[in-house]
């Protein structure tokens, strides 16, 4: 497997959705490759980062105040 | 790129425009409306449809209160603007409860919800007219992401290099420089947690347009990072 090979199936590698034979193909070239194994690792890093860190968390009051507005205007309707 | 939009059908081809950008791969798109015709199996979520289209807007305000933080954190992501997150918020919700009748309990509600914010969302970027508008353009057209160029490795914790206010800054920077299409495919299947499949529904996507908008999305928010996350010099040596 070429580095090339190996980016084309990143994602399904990231989402665990490799067969067993690809899976080995990947390991295989994983650990002879350290910049594509640096790469999934990172890569890995950056979606669990932004899956553990809301960083666009609504507040409660704000939330409140647009739940009211919300079910006020759908009475309405 | 015309994406004025009046009414719901507009509203999905201004929402193609945007994610279209430079985007090559999406030549094959799917048919868009806000009903769509997959049968999955029943989500819970039906029964309170089916109680609010009854008239119990109390079913309803239960759905509101189920999904109004994912809607929030979709919006602003993708307008990048508190008020407008607000503004999408409530127009979101009110557009579902008005189109309940659209809504044949083929896909999830939260799915056919999410394709309305992402709509709500999408109009608002474009009626702002920043000049954001003609950089999201340029950064489209970039190779950014497809090479990796960093080889450098993360710090074994990067999350505790940071305070969680500045990690929080560092990340809202980092995704806001995304193209709306990049960022939207990313918080959609990323944070949010939907299959491809449903990203591409949401969005009126194909399944592969998904997949390389991801696969882009999240190695160029990769590349950026790495200039916060990487590995000090003798870190990690033991």
């Amino acid at each position: 497997m070429t580095c090339s090979e190996f980016m084309a199936k990143l994602d399904d590698c990231l989402d665990q959705k490799l067969d067993a034979e690809l899976r080995a193909e990947v390991d295989s070239h994983l650990r002879g490759c350290e910049h594509c194994l640096i790469t999934m690792n990172t890569t890995r890093m950056t979606i669990e980062i932004y899956r553990r860190n809301d960083i666009y968390e609504l507040p409660e009051t704000l939330r409140t105040r647009l739940e009211a507005s919300i079910m006020a205007r759908c009475k309405k309707c | 790129m015309d994406i004025a939009v009046s009414d719901s059908a507009s509203n999905v081809r201004a929402m193609q425009g945007i994610l279209s950008q430079g985007a090559a791969e999406d030549s094959s798109r799917q048919d868009v409306s806000l009903a769509v015709s997959e049968p999955v199996e029943v989500h819970p979520d039906v029964a309170l449809v089916e109680r609010a289209k009854a008239g119990d807007v109390a079913a309803f305000e239960k759905l509101v209160k189920q999904y109004d933080r994912q809607v929030f954190r979709i919006a602003q992501h993708i307008t990048q603007n508190r008020e407008d997150a607000e503004d999408v918020v409530q127009d979101a919700f009110l557009k579902a409860y008005q189109k309940l009748d659209q809504f044949q309990g083929n896909s999830k509600f939260y799915t056919w919800l999410v394709r309305i914010a992402v709509n709500e969302s999408l109009m608002r970027l474009r009626k702002r007219k920043t000049g954001r508008m003609v950089s999201i353009d340029e950064d489209v057209e970039t190779d950014e992401g497809s090479m990796p160029r960093d080889l450098a490795d993360w710090s074994p914790n990067p999350e505790q290099m940071y305070g969680k206010s500045e990690l929080a800054e560092i990340l809202r920077k980092t995704v806001q420089g995304l193209p709306p299409g990049f960022r939207t495919v990313f918080v959609l299947r990323d944070v949010e947690g939907l299959s491809t499949e449903e990203t591409a529904e949401s969005l009126g996507l194909s399944v592969p347009a998904v997949k390389s908008r991801l696969l882009r999305a999240r190695l160029q928010l990769r590349e950026r990072l790495s200039r916060y996350f990487r590995k000090k010099n003798g870190e990690g040596v033991a």
